[in-house]
């Protein structure tokens, strides 16, 4: 088993002085899976990303990526990992193809083997003309392909991508997606993705949903989706409080409050909105039957919307 | 077989699939199979990172910056030059250096420790830079020693420095054709000069890598702005590259005290061919070991910092 895990990660603390970002992380990523960490800023993404990346030095715990453990083997882990920074590591004074080669540089490949590889690179994500392009005078979708193309150079066996969807338009996030199905499809990479987007989040193959330093939830969407259990009940009311405390006398049901909302998991979602809208015609502004979402997976863990989790 | 990993690292899922034999092994086995080919394709590319290839594109980076940043020329090479020829109309009927020197002929070795600070200032400030804009955390991710890291910029920051160094001290007397400073005689000739460019390497290196070890801590510039004038122009005009050390009191231990006093010195016996003038100034052998230990001191500081995994160096 230990040997087809790409990433393995055991008992992780992390605090910065005082503040606990990371309390008791266990996880395992497969090779060759898309593993998403969702979660609101502040969360622990960030620490988690960067100690993955052997940036951060390991305070208690394990991490290991192919075996390799993080703490003894930075070295060697940088050597198996591409790293795409959620604010792009470009250099804006040197050209497109400068920062290509110079990251070339950096990891041993030179002449024509870098040439040959910067150029299919460039040509898989549509760069080919950009070559001779200033970095900074790129857009945000460009930038963020060419900090692609340059942490796959060394074709990296595990691919940690942070928030890569920053700055991208929905269409520049579904052609990154497509190249990185690919890019599994092909070469086997395991792709590592810190997220705050549910959309994103639904194209990996697991996930681990990450709240104040702790992993919350870990499963495939499907799983995480149907763990929440039947359909998902929203109720806007001018009074949520009374409403509750009615719902739960004539429905023995526990409404959760979010904020001026509230929200009701229950199967046959549809008998109940029907009885509910018919008990308390008054009291009800909007009322709305949904399959669960990853948010609602989010909110049955915590008790919280999403945003309302963030930290600044 | 079934065995769950120990700690339980959220695979109860597919253990259990594992336990049903079928669909995890075709699972594995198409992975298996996309995972040769990304190793063939890796082993085709694959080559051990050598850290002499990232020391030279670290340099060549710098000095690629450097020449599309037409200001940062103006200020490294223009601001001695002016200080050159101001100071010297200003201060040479008051001036009475050794042995009967013009002040100007005493300044211009001075200008050229100057030109290196500076240098080594500007390429070193970049540090914070790279930092904020994110240019950094890419190469502390890549599989390159610290040291290489340190000794790519602090080599590019040497080069440029060495390279206006050698222009002022080449065509700064031209100056003179134009009126704006007296004839001066200098001691840089072809035969020397290989030696000059020598020693100006040395005090560039040492001088960029103080530069390094000050920026590496710092989150902005302004920083940087502040330990410049109050740490590092005070340690150049101290230096004897300004005025003479007297020869007693507390100024003259300030400038005995001083590394760069020496880097100063050496020079100045190097490119002054009146040796009358350099009579008191500290040895070219003394000069050449302080500076050597003092860059060997700043080198090895900041490849430590540059080496510690910590939350500063992480962003």
């Amino acid at each position: 088993m230990s040997d087809s895990l790409a990433v393995s990660v055991a008992g992780l603390h992390h605090a910065y002085s005082e503040r606990k970002a990371l309390d008791g992380i266990d996880f395992g990523v497969l090779a060759g899976e898309a593993f998403g960490l969702l979660g609101p800023n502040g969360g622990g993404k960030t620490t988690l990303f960067r100690l993955l990346s052997t940036l951060l030095p390991v305070q208690t715990g394990k991490v290991t990526l192919s075996g390799l453990d993080v703490a003894t083997k930075a070295q060697d882990v940088r050597q198996i990992i591409g790293v795409t920074f959620q604010s792009p590591s470009l250099d804006g004074k040197l050209t497109v193809w400068e920062n290509l080669q110079h990251q070339a540089h950096l990891y041993g490949l030179y002449g024509v083997q870098s040439k040959t590889r910067i150029r299919e690179l460039m040509d898989r994500l549509g760069l080919s003309d950009r070559g001779k392009d200033l970095a900074g005078s790129l857009s945000g979708g460009l930038k963020r392909r060419v900090e692609v193309a340059k942490s796959l150079l060394h074709h990296p066996q595990i691919l940690l991508l942070d928030e890569p969807s920053t700055g991208l338009d929905p269409g520049g996030r579904r052609d990154l997606w497509e190249y990185l199905t690919r890019l599994r499809q092909d070469e086997g990479t395991t792709i590592l993705v810190t997220t705050h987007l549910m959309e994103e989040a639904e194209r990996c193959d697991r996930l681990g949903i990450l709240n104040q330093g702790r992993m919350i939830a870990l499963g495939t969407p499907d799983e995480l989706r149907s763990s929440v259990g039947g359909d998902c009940l929203t109720i806007q009311t001018p009074n949520p409080e009374g409403l509750a405390e009615l719902i739960a006398v004539r429905f023995q049901l526990r409404p959760q409050r979010i904020g001026e909302s509230l929200r009701i998991e229950k199967s046959l979602g549809h008998e109940l909105l029907r009885d509910i809208v018919a008990a308390f015609p008054g009291e009800i502004t909007a009322i709305s039957l949904a399959r669960p979402t990853l948010e609602d997976v989010f909110i049955a863990r915590t008790g919280h919307r999403f945003w309302e989790a963030e930290q600044p | 077989m079934c065995l769950l990993p120990e700690p339980d690292i959220g695979f109860g899922k597919l253990n259990s699939r594992e336990c049903d034999g079928m669909s995890e092994r075709d699972m594995s086995n198409t992975r298996g199979s996309s995972e040769l080919i990304g190793q063939m394709k890796r082993a085709g590319t694959e080559r051990k990172p050598s850290p002499v290839l990232a020391v030279y594109s670290l340099a060549k980076r710098e000095l690629v910056r450097f020449f599309r940043q037409r200001t940062r020329i103006v200020g490294a090479l223009g601001q001695p030059i002016i200080f050159w020829i101001l100071f010297g109309a200003g201060l040479q009927g008051s001036f009475r250096g050794p042995a009967g020197i013009s002040y100007q002929e005493y300044f211009f070795p001075g200008v050229a420790v100057m030109i290196v600070m500076f240098t080594a200032i500007f390429s070193t400030i970049s540090i914070i830079e790279d930092r904020r804009e994110g240019f950094l955390q890419g190469v502390l991710v890549a599989p390159i020693s610290r040291t290489a890291i340190v000794l790519g910029k602090v080599l590019g920051g040497t080069i440029l420095a060495v390279l206006q160094a050698v222009l002022f001290l080449a065509l700064g007397p031209a100056i003179a054709w134009i009126g704006l400073a007296p004839t001066i005689s200098t001691g840089l000739t072809w035969s020397n000069l290989p030696v000059v460019i020598g020693y100006l390497a040395l005090v560039g290196f040492a001088l960029t890598s103080l530069g390094y070890l000050i920026a590496w801590p710092m989150d902005s510039t302004h920083g940087f702005h502040a330990i410049m004038s109050i740490f590092l122009m005070p340690m150049w005009l101290l230096s004897g590259s300004f005025f003479p050390a007297p020869d007693s009191g507390w100024l003259a231990w300030v400038i005995r005290m001083n590394p760069l006093t020496y880097g100063t010195s050496g020079l100045r016996r190097l490119v002054t061919p009146n040796l009358d003038a350099v009579a008191e100034l500290p040895s070219l052998p003394l000069s050449l070991a302080v500076t050597i230990g003092s860059a060997v001191l700043y080198l090895s500081l900041a490849i430590w910092m540059t080496g510690r995994q910590t939350t500063h160096n992480a962003r």
